[in-house]
């Protein structure tokens, strides 16, 4: 199976019912997979497909279906993920349940088709108007794309908040064995929404929106987001970590750039050399926790080296986690190429870092 | 074990096909595997390629900066992937397409994918034939499973599709075992 | 003693923001009659508007969602999709249904999503303070065409329902006004006909509804009401379109 249809197929398990997007490679394989399976698996679901006119159509669709109280979900790679903003802000504005799928492709503008991870910021920093975050997963294998699609539509509808699965265009189109290993996480769970709109029988009319005028009134909003993103932020940090008790040089990466990077650790290794590995899961909230272990005085020879397929965005947040405490390399590109194994060991021996 | 395998050839070749069977022929040995295509604009006559890497252990990086073995069913997907071949590694290359003399530091192979494919009575089982040299040529994997493959492949309707990929992929295998 | 007149049970008791004279109050009141007489009201799903309606959820008595400006049959035909037995419609403005909104307006329609469209086009933007909306008339004068709307530069009003009115999917267009009480009546009529369509799966169904802006046509509310019987309706005519 494809990451593409691994997420379909995750998505679909994971009780998605609404699903709406518009083409863009490298993520086809993903709407051709919902287009086919979402009606035929419709069943007590009645899950719905729709190709949206537009990226914009699709993320508004995903507002109005959500806001029914209904598991949505759409999809898109990077230029469309810039039309979905607008939608993205709402849906964090709404306090409405979401998950966004972005295959990541070379940017700015039209870019090209190759995977990258220039959509960090974007992603990690809100992406649209306002102060919100998403949720971000960042899956790195067929398998986890499949695990993480229960994680992101159980996190959406806890926190009522929008959740991006960010992947790049090599998970999408790389083909792995997908073995559907349970997963403790990997089960739906079901969360009351008393405020979605199912018509007012029996009740008072529920509202969905986004809008205070009265005085005061925002800011109070805001600060109810901010104490959410604070408990976010406390209880939903997620890394992976290898052999961080010795290491004294940690690689930190996140999805395909990981892969290339635990090749790199298992080859030095052998060799003796002493090198770990951190890879954020999720990336908003940032794994910080990880990094503060190591702002003591004894930890500081320890040397971060960061590899990304873009030039240096989720480097900033090592930086930032690391409070200055201790020293944090970078080594990246993007527009088509990835940083190789080699590259990242000519660059660990060069500067002896 | 930890095999990297570079397929390449011209759109319309079968490429992603072969590439495919193989990894879910190695799915089958309860191998490690993953197949990454070369993703573009171009849907025929354009080029196309795919890396295939199978192990007995977790797999890092899906790309394949350097091959074991490189799978080339035409002149110019053998020369653009030439380079990103190991020293000594196998080279697989399309004798039928690709003309004048071909030099590597490789186990070079040069098999008429194309002309036993045209013999069989339908081109478009060259990327089969390839297949069976590969199977044959690395021994990797057992015929049987990608047999297996072939037929879970075949769609409703178009058995007889499974019988002309048995011979051919047999008839790849043949090319390598009349060759040593 | 009868009562035969009170407020809808559609409408909360509160009162509105709009200006003295504006349509929207007019047209709220409507909708909200024609939900009570179809007893739909715990059915109804309301999809509002950015633009001066942007809160009719604080006036209508149903469950109701804001929409991101134009994307309000976006939102709609999710809704409806997923909860088909419930009653959806749209209420939108000219900005948000002919400008910001014209391509999710016209592939909702040409969907044939079974929803109801409610368009109030009162030819400016009144929230923003008096622009030229797409159906702002030739030499009217708005805050952004200060010498009135020039064809050479603003090109022609948009006739939207006219334009809807091709599509195969489209099933119900009609353009009303609210400029006297025969118009108002007419303008029930056609509501209640759009809701119906709904309710018996017809399909999509829209009603334009010319409203009045006293504030920015800078007239007063009488003149306003003259000015779309004699003017506006010479560039919109009132009429089934399909």
């Amino acid at each position: 199976m494809t990451g593409n249809e691994a997420v379909a197929e995750g998505a679909i398990q994971a009780g998605c019912q609404f699903y709406a997007a518009y083409p863009i490679t490298p993520q086809n394989e993903l709407i051709a997979y919902m287009a086919k399976h979402m009606p035929a698996r419709s069943g007590q679901l009645n899950r719905v497909f729709i190709q949206a006119e537009s990226e914009l159509a699709a993320i508004n669709m995903v507002f109005g279906a959500s806001a029914a109280g209904k598991r949505a979900m759409t999809s898109s790679s990077s230029p469309g993920m810039s039309l979905k903003q607008e939608g993205i802000s709402y849906i964090a504005g709404a306090e409405l349940p979401a998950v966004i799928v972005n295959m990541m492709r070379g940017g700015p503008g039209l870019g090209n088709i190759a995977p990258a991870q220039s959509d960090y910021f974007q992603a990690t920093r809100g992406g649209g108007h306002g102060d919100y975050h998403s949720i971000v997963l960042a899956p790195s294998s067929v398998e986890e794309a499949y695990n993480l699609m229960f994680l992101a539509f159980n996190l959406a509808d806890k926190y009522r908040n929008p959740v991006i699965v960010l992947g790049d265009g090599t998970l999408g189109q790389m083909m792995e064995p997908l073995k559907k290993v349970r997963n403790p996480e990997s089960k739906i769970q079901n969360y009351k929404k008393p405020w979605a709109l199912t018509g007012c029988k029996g009740r008072k009319p529920n509202v969905i929106k986004s809008f205070y005028m009265k005085e005061g009134a925002l800011e109070e909003f805001n600060l109810k987001l901010q104490k959410k993103y604070k408990e976010i932020e406390e209880n939903e940090q997620r890394w992976e970590e290898s052999f961080l008790d010795d290491a004294e040089i940690i690689l930190v990466a996140y999805g395909t750039m990981a892969r290339v990077c635990r090749d790199v650790v298992d080859n030095l290794r052998e060799k003796g050399k002493k090198i770990g590995l951190v890879r954020p899961i999720s990336l908003w909230p940032f794994p910080k926790k990880v990094f503060h272990r190591f702002t003591g005085k004894a930890d500081q020879r320890k040397r971060f080296l960061v590899v990304e397929m873009s030039y240096g965005q989720m480097v900033d947040d090592v930086r930032l986690s690391c409070c200055g405490k201790a020293k944090v390399e970078f080594i990246g590109h993007s527009g088509g190429g990835i940083p190789t194994g080699e590259e990242i060991i000519r660059k660990i021996n060069e500067k002896n870092i | 074990m930890r095999e990297k395998i570079i397929i390449a050839g011209a759109g319309g070749h079968g490429i992603m096909l072969l590439g495919k069977i193989l990894a879910q022929g190695a799915l089958r040995e309860g191998r490690e595997v993953t197949w990454l295509p070369a993703y573009g604009a171009e849907v025929r006559g354009g080029s196309a390629y795919c890396m295939v890497i199978i192990s007995d252990r977790k797999i890092g990086s899906p790309y394949v900066e350097k091959a074991d073995t490189l799978i080339a069913m035409n002149g110019l997907s053998l020369s653009r992937f030439k380079p990103r071949l190991k020293e000594n590694g196998l080279l697989l290359f399309n004798s039928s397409l690709v003309t004048g003399k071909v030099s590597a530091k490789a186990r070079i192979m040069g098999l008429p994918f194309t002309g036993t494919a045209l013999k069989l009575g339908n081109v478009k089982v060259a990327n089969v034939v390839a297949l069976g040299a590969f199977i044959a040529g690395k021994k990797v994997l057992d015929k049987k499973n990608i047999l297996r493959v072939i037929k879970d492949m075949a769609p409703q309707g178009k058995k007889d599709l499974i019988e002309i990929n048995r011979k051919a992929l047999c008839a790849g295998i043949g090319l390598i075992n009349d060759k040593s | 003693m009868k009562k035969i007149f009170s407020r809808p049970e559609s409408l909360k008791n509160v009162t509105t923001h709009y200006c003295a004279g504006c349509g929207h109050g007019l047209a709220h009141r409507l909708i909200a009659e024609v939900i009570d007489e179809l007893n739909i009201r715990e059915k109804v799903i309301a999809v509002a508007p950015v633009g001066c309606a942007v809160v009719a959820y604080d006036y209508w008595n149903f469950d109701c969602t804001e929409a991101a400006h134009g994307r309000a049959l976006a939102v709609g035909t999710a809704i409806k999709r997923v909860r088909p037995d419930n009653i959806v419609f749209t209420y939108q403005g000219d900005g948000d249904l002919a400008a910001i909104g014209t391509n999710e307006t016209i592939h909702a329609a040409n969907r044939g999503e079974n929803i109801t469209a409610i368009f109030i086009n009162n030819a400016i933007y009144g929230m923003t303070g008096g622009q030229m909306a797409p159906t702002t008339l030739l030499g009217q004068k708005t805050a952004t065409t200060p010498k009135g709307r020039d064809v050479r530069f603003q090109g022609y009003p948009l006739n939207i329902s006219l334009l809807l009115g091709t599509l195969p999917a489209v099933k119900y267009v009609e353009r009303v006004s609210l400029h006297n009480p025969q118009e108002i009546l007419k303008s029930k009529r056609a509501i209640k006909q759009a809701f119906q369509n709904q309710i018996d799966n017809i399909g999509f169904s829209l009603v334009e509804i010319l409203s009045p802006c006293p504030t920015y046509w800078e007239m007063s509310s009488e003149k306003a009401m003259s000015w779309i019987r004699d003017t506006m309706t010479k560039e919109f005519p009132l009429r089934r379109i399909k």
